[in-house]
């Protein structure tokens, strides 16, 4: 079983990624599992949403303490919440930050980094003050895993964004070609 | 087909594929999706449905009691202090002896304020003659709230679907929604025994005094009495059809287990993997989930516990000063049996705290090694 754990704000889109990404794995052929970790929800308030895939049924229906791979939509969190608690040695850490963050923060683990903000403010998603980078972090997301394939991702968000849906499947495509290891 | 749904949007599916006919509700978190959809179904036509917007739960009940006099298919759905509104009006659609469906998504009750999972609030409800059927994944959520229509006109009981908050109602999860044709195939339409009929008019719900009462009262009885086996026969047309099958109850691996953990709801999916540990370490580990609450089903905890040496129920709810309920109502069901288990009482995951494997693990090993169980529920996973 694989375990992912979305960090984000509300009104960035978190919830959706993690089920984009859920309908996409299933299309691929696994089982899956995702849900929000439900505050009383605002824009702005910190989200966290998990995600399961096995190749056999998911029985345990618990919160996600020690991830596989961890998204992070906004890179302030990692200043004031302990998102990296649990996530397994040798995980993956996937940002959108412009810049590569000082590796010496993330020694037992993998970086990747994608500028999600500027690819959604190029696709004009959302607004300028406020850009819904999701579907960008869908993409980067399938490139770091190497799943799953871009053509479920693509269909997935087809279904699943009704508005500006050829913006959001470039925003992916983009981000998936733009996604920096360190 | 199979696609990835939310467990509220599977309910909403059968709420669909079951031609109801009236619905009401008044907004309470987390039970909204289940209206929102089945609101815009309405609006889009996708169902021929009358969707009556209320100010409270309670009219909402009263909407739905009034509804089912005339003969009509009819749904709600609340959650938490949107039941505790409704529960004059519980009393009245059971006495009534109307088949109205309604999920309930266990939320807990404030203050202090949450909108998490905790059961207390369905079961405080158990004495209003409701049949209660507590939903483990999404799957079983849309294939019992089907269920329901079917089992609550055989015997003309209000039916209740239970659901956890969020570890079911907000999660997604691959889900069989079946065809249109497959669900009428099941579930034919709705035939009143009774109903309000302007062409025959009649008075209903009369004063009924005390040399009538009592029977009225005997008659709700005797049709709970008929709901095991009525379930039992409704599964089985189920199963027929599509192949699935639930139960009152569900034993797992209990045949030669020394303890059988009980549970209710979605952390009977993680207690599950817990059982499969234990068996691979060598322990004699069991799992009964309850399905069916209200009627009990004595019959199959009798059967299933027999052989065990010990219980341990994990409730997640309270009835302040007695404990936790399932197993006061376990210890009920078992006291005048010929020999029973130890039965270990625990409270945990109250509020929407998680009850993880390592909760699970730890209440097992806290049953195992003591002789016998203290009187008082054992709190678990309590802050320092």
């Amino acid at each position: 079983m694989q375990e992912i754990r979305f960090h984000g704000r509300g009104g960035q889109g978190t919830v959706l990624a993690s089920v984009i990404l859920a309908k996409a794995f299933f299309k691929a052929g696994y089982e899956v599992q995702t849900f929000p970790l439900f505050g009383v929800e605002r824009r702005g308030a910190p989200v966290e949403a998990y995600l399961r895939l096995d190749d056999k049924k998911i029985l345990i229906r618990s919160n996600v303490y020690t991830p596989d791979y961890l998204v992070v939509l906004d890179a302030k969190l990692l200043q004031t919440a302990d998102v990296t608690k649990g996530l397994k040695p040798g995980g993956m850490i996937l940002i959108n930050s412009p810049g590569i963050p000082d590796p010496k923060l993330f020694s037992d683990y993998r970086v990747a980094t994608v500028d999600a903000t500027q690819i959604a403010l190029r696709h004009h998603l959302g607004t300028r003050t406020h850009p819904i980078i999701n579907t960008a972090m869908i993409g980067a997301f399938a490139k770091i895993m190497g799943m799953p394939p871009a053509d479920t991702v693509a269909e997935a968000i087809e279904k699943e964004i009704p508005v500006k849906t050829s913006h959001n499947s470039d925003a992916a495509k983009e981000a998936y070609n733009e996604v920096r290891f360190s | 087909m199979k696609e990835v749904l939310e467990g509220s949007h599977a309910v909403s599916e059968a709420v669909r594929l079951a031609r109801v006919q009236v619905m009401s509700s008044y907004p309470i978190t987390p039970q909204t999706h289940i209206m929102e959809a089945l609101s815009e179904y309405c609006a889009d036509r996708r169902m021929n449905a009358r969707f009556i917007c209320v100010e409270s739960e309670h009219s909402a009940m009263a909407a739905v009691i009034g509804a089912s006099s005339t003969g009509v298919r009819t749904f709600t759905a609340t959650s938490s202090h949107g039941l505790a509104l409704m529960h004059e009006l519980l009393h009245w659609a059971s006495a009534a002896r109307l088949p109205i469906v309604m999920a309930e998504v266990n939320r807990a009750l404030g203050p202090g304020w949450n909108i998490w999972m905790d059961q207390t609030d369905s079961l405080s409800q158990r004495d209003t003659g409701w049949i209660q059927l507590y939903c483990a994944d999404a799957q079983e959520a849309l294939d019992t709230t089907l269920q329901a229509f079917r089992l609550a006109e055989m015997v003309n009981l209000p039916v209740m679907v239970v659901l956890d908050a969020f570890f079911l109602s907000h999660t997604y999860e691959p889900v069989d929604v079946p065809e249109q044709e497959d669900a009428d195939r099941f579930l034919p339409s709705f035939s009143p025994r009774f109903q309000i009929d302007t062409q025959n008019p009649c008075a209903i719900s009369q004063m009924a005094p005390p040399a009538y009462y009592m029977e009225m009262r005997h008659g709700i009885q005797m049709a709970m009495e008929q709901v095991a086996d009525r379930f039992e026969k409704t599964e089985a047309e189920f199963q027929a059809i599509f192949g699935r099958k639930y139960g009152r109850a569900e034993a797992v691996q209990c045949e030669d287990a020394e303890i059988i953990m009980v549970i209710v709801g979605t952390a009977a999916g993680t207690c599950r993997q817990v059982i499969a540990d234990l068996r691979a370490q060598g322990e004699k580990a069991g799992l009964l989930r309850l399905k069916m609450f209200r009627p009990f089903p004595t019959d199959l905890i009798r059967d299933i516990s027999g052989k065990a040496e010990k219980i341990a129920v994990i409730d997640r709810n309270c009835s302040f000063g007695a404990g936790g309920i399932f197993a006061q109502e376990i210890r009920a069901a078992l006291c005048n049996h010929d020999r029973h288990p130890h039965v270990f009482s625990y409270i945990a995951g109250l509020g929407g705290r998680d009850i993880t494997t390592e909760i699970l693990e730890e209440i097992y090993r806290m049953t195992r090694a003591a002789a016998a169980p203290e009187n008082e529920s054992v709190w678990v996973g309590l802050r320092n």
